[in-house]
């Protein structure tokens, strides 16, 4: 599903020169298997996931999804693709406030075909326990129903790959364990690969795979101011 | 869900940002609406005024607007006078003839046709003679034929209506010469009705009193016309008033008139002592007007003035050009009013970054985030616009009433002005114009450095 090759992502400094943050030689995931990725603040975690995303182009090397050549589209191609293939879980939910539980939900559907499909958006939001607060808006939820919304919004495209970073680190430990098992149960149904980055041990610890950034990246977060 | 919608969304998350945004657009685009409708207003109240059914002005040498303006509008100062052997002129023998019996005056007068009168032919000439105020408002001194020829309206087929009492007369025996019909806005304004007596001031409206009363006989229905703001009393009883007169001239031919001896009318003025400010002209074949108005401007004594091209002049030369003006300074308004939308919209930008780089990470394009600011400009744009329009007609509207009383122009709830279609598109461009601004910044959003916090 996910292969990584001489992956090198450097960032242009304020104050003229470059700063590499990740060199990763190697790193694949294969259809529908769960990984979980753990690291230092600063390690590049994030940024990783969003050059796999594609919201960020790399430097040099590979990224292929799905055996598509992210290296080689355009922004617009990107876009395209991220729409259609991968699904985003944000630490922060990132739901947008002016829009409704189930909108939030459509708007996953909205930039891939383009075709909204309101059954699923509601067999979605029934699935992560919301049907009833389909029309609440972002800030009449709690916490971690607005991370419910979120997870029904990144599997609402359909995606072969889901992205979460750090998806529990805002909601209380009642709400993550569900909120994790909403993830790898889903993604396990829909045979969706998951790649999950995480601070936690405990929350590393449902997953069969656990991958240390350190141990792909070649540059030591430390290095990273 | 397609990007209008997220952009009507975004509209209305936004409200109170949103509705003062509108509403500043909505006050700009009303103005505009409302100066371009008092610009319609004020060209068609012109024009029609200028047409109460005849075709020329005559009078003396000089100013053909303002010989316009103090014979049609009764405003400005008149030039000068006309003898009335002028006014003789358009008239055939015959008449002329009576007019001396009846005055007195040169016997030769009588013997010729006037040297217009070909070209009248079945028309008429009405004379004016002013000077004399009651209050603010001008006295007319005309002959009883203004009511019965002119005619008003958008058709100019409308009589002149009484709302009380009749035309004045030449003589009756309970007024004499002294007869008098108001305007509809002077009845109403002096508090004067049938029965009542008009008490004319010579010269300025602060001038002496003349002493001699004008019986009113007669209250004029409103016509949205100068007429509503005048008095108009008989000729021959302002000849009579006081300094009205012409001094006769040492060399002037003079045969009195064949008076009864039982006749107990105090006489007239003779030809000689008469004079008028001017003539109104309709001619029988208006085909004859061009050249009548040659024969009367190559004389050297008078001139004619056709009223609707010298008001068209007016409105081209000052009417027009202020309006234009007022015209454009509403339109900076709208400017600046869609200037308010760029500000509203790049100052939330600031707390959309983070909105805007959630829908790049779901798939959306930069191309796609520029469009929801642009259709978030065009919301505020067709609301604000047709809102505008909407206000500023009821308001027009409701002032339709004074409006009519006023100036004699209807409007409609939806009479819309030459240029009012272009408006909306206009606020339309702009408000896009407006919105690229901010709409560029959401296309420069950057996807990575947003999504961190």
């Amino acid at each position: 599903m996910l292969t990584i090759a001489n992956l090198i992502k450097k960032f242009q400094q304020p104050g003229g020169g470059e700063l590499t943050v990740l060199d990763v030689p190697q790193f694949e995931i294969a259809n529908a298997e769960q990984v979980a990725l753990i690291g230092e603040s600063g390690g590049g975690k994030t940024t990783l996931l969003h050059l796999i995303a594609g919201m960020l182009s790399a430097t040099s090397g590979s990224i292929r999804v799905d055996n598509i050549e992210l290296t080689r589209l355009s922004e617009q191609g990107r876009d395209r693709f991220r729409a259609s293939a991968i699904g985003y879980v944000f630490q922060t939910f990132n739901l947008l406030p002016a829009f409704s539980a189930i909108e939030n939900v459509k708007l996953g559907m909205t930039f891939g075909s383009g075709r909204v499909d309101p059954a699923r958006a509601m067999d979605l939001l029934d699935r992560v326990g919301l049907a009833d607060r389909a029309h609440y808006r972002p800030k009449q939820l709690s916490v971690g129903q607005q991370q419910r919304v979120a997870i029904a919004r990144a599997l609402a495209g359909r995606p072969k790959l889901l992205l979460a970073d750090e998806p529990t680190a805002n909601v209380d430990p009642a709400s993550a364990d569900s909120v994790l098992d909403l993830i790898i149960d889903s993604c396990r149904n829909e045979s969706i690969a998951l790649l999950m980055v995480t601070h936690s041990m405990e929350v590393a610890g449902r997953f069969s795979r656990i991958e240390r950034l350190e141990d792909i990246n070649r540059i030591p977060a430390l290095k990273q101011v | 869900m397609n990007l209008l919608f997220i952009a009507w969304r975004n509209f209305r998350y936004r409200a109170l940002s949103s509705f003062l945004t509108t509403l500043s657009l909505m006050l700009g685009v009303g103005l505009v609406v409302i100066v371009m409708s008092i610009y319609g207003i004020i060209s068609e109240a012109f024009v029609r005024n200028a047409a109460v059914g005849y075709n020329l002005v005559v009078g003396p040498r000089g100013s053909a607007l303002q010989l316009t303006l103090n014979s049609v509008y009764y405003l400005s100062q008149p030039i000068e006078n006309l003898p009335y052997t002028e006014y003789m002129e358009f008239f055939p023998a015959d008449e002329r003839a009576r007019m001396v019996s009846e005055y007195g005056g040169d016997p030769t007068l009588g013997e010729r046709d006037g040297v217009y009168a070909g070209f009248v032919g079945e028309g008429y000439a009405i004379p004016l003679a002013l000077g004399d105020y009651f209050g603010e408002f001008r006295v007319v001194g005309t002959t009883p034929e203004f009511f019965e020829k002119l005619r008003h309206g958008p058709d100019l087929d409308q009589r002149f209506d009484f709302q009380e009492g009749r035309a004045l007369e030449t003589f009756t025996p309970e007024n004499q010469y002294f007869e008098c019909v108001l305007g509809s806005r002077v009845a109403a304004q002096m508090g004067l009705a049938v029965g009542d007596t008009m008490n004319p001031t010579h010269g300025d409206p602060e001038g002496k009193g003349h002493g001699q009363g004008f019986a009113v006989v007669g209250v004029l229905a409103p016509t949205g016309t100068p007429n509503d703001r005048a008095v108009f009393v008989n000729l021959e009883g302002f000849y009579l008033l006081e300094g009205h007169a012409k001094p006769l001239e040492e060399d002037a031919v003079i045969v009195l008139p064949d008076r009864d001896p039982d006749d107990t009318r105090p006489p007239l003025l003779m030809i000689p002592e008469r004079e008028v400010t001017s003539i109104l002209v309709r001619n029988g074949n208006v085909m004859h007007a061009p050249g009548m108005q040659n024969r009367i401007n190559e004389s050297g004594r008078a001139q004619a003035a056709a009223p609707i091209g010298e008001i068209n002049k007016l409105m081209s030369m000052i009417v027009g050009p202020l309006l234009s003006a007022l015209l454009v300074i509403t339109l900076i308004t709208c400017v600046v009013a869609a200037f308010g939308v760029l500000v509203a919209i790049y100052n939330s930008m600031n707390d959309r970054r983070r909105d805007i780089a959630v829908m790049r990470a779901l798939g959306a394009r930069r191309g796609s985030v520029t469009w929801v600011i642009l259709f978030e400009s065009l919301i505020i744009a067709i609301i604000g616009g047709a809102a505008g329009w909407l206000l500023a007609h009821v308001a027009i509207y409701s002032a339709g009433t004074f409006i009519e009383q006023q100036t004699g122009v209807q409007v409609g709830l939806f009479s819309v002005s030459e240029f009012e279609w272009l408006l909306l598109p206009f606020v339309i461009v702009l408000s896009l114009l407006a919105g690229i601004v901010p709409a560029m910044a959401a296309y420069r959003t950057d996807v990575g450095s947003n999504l961190s916090a």
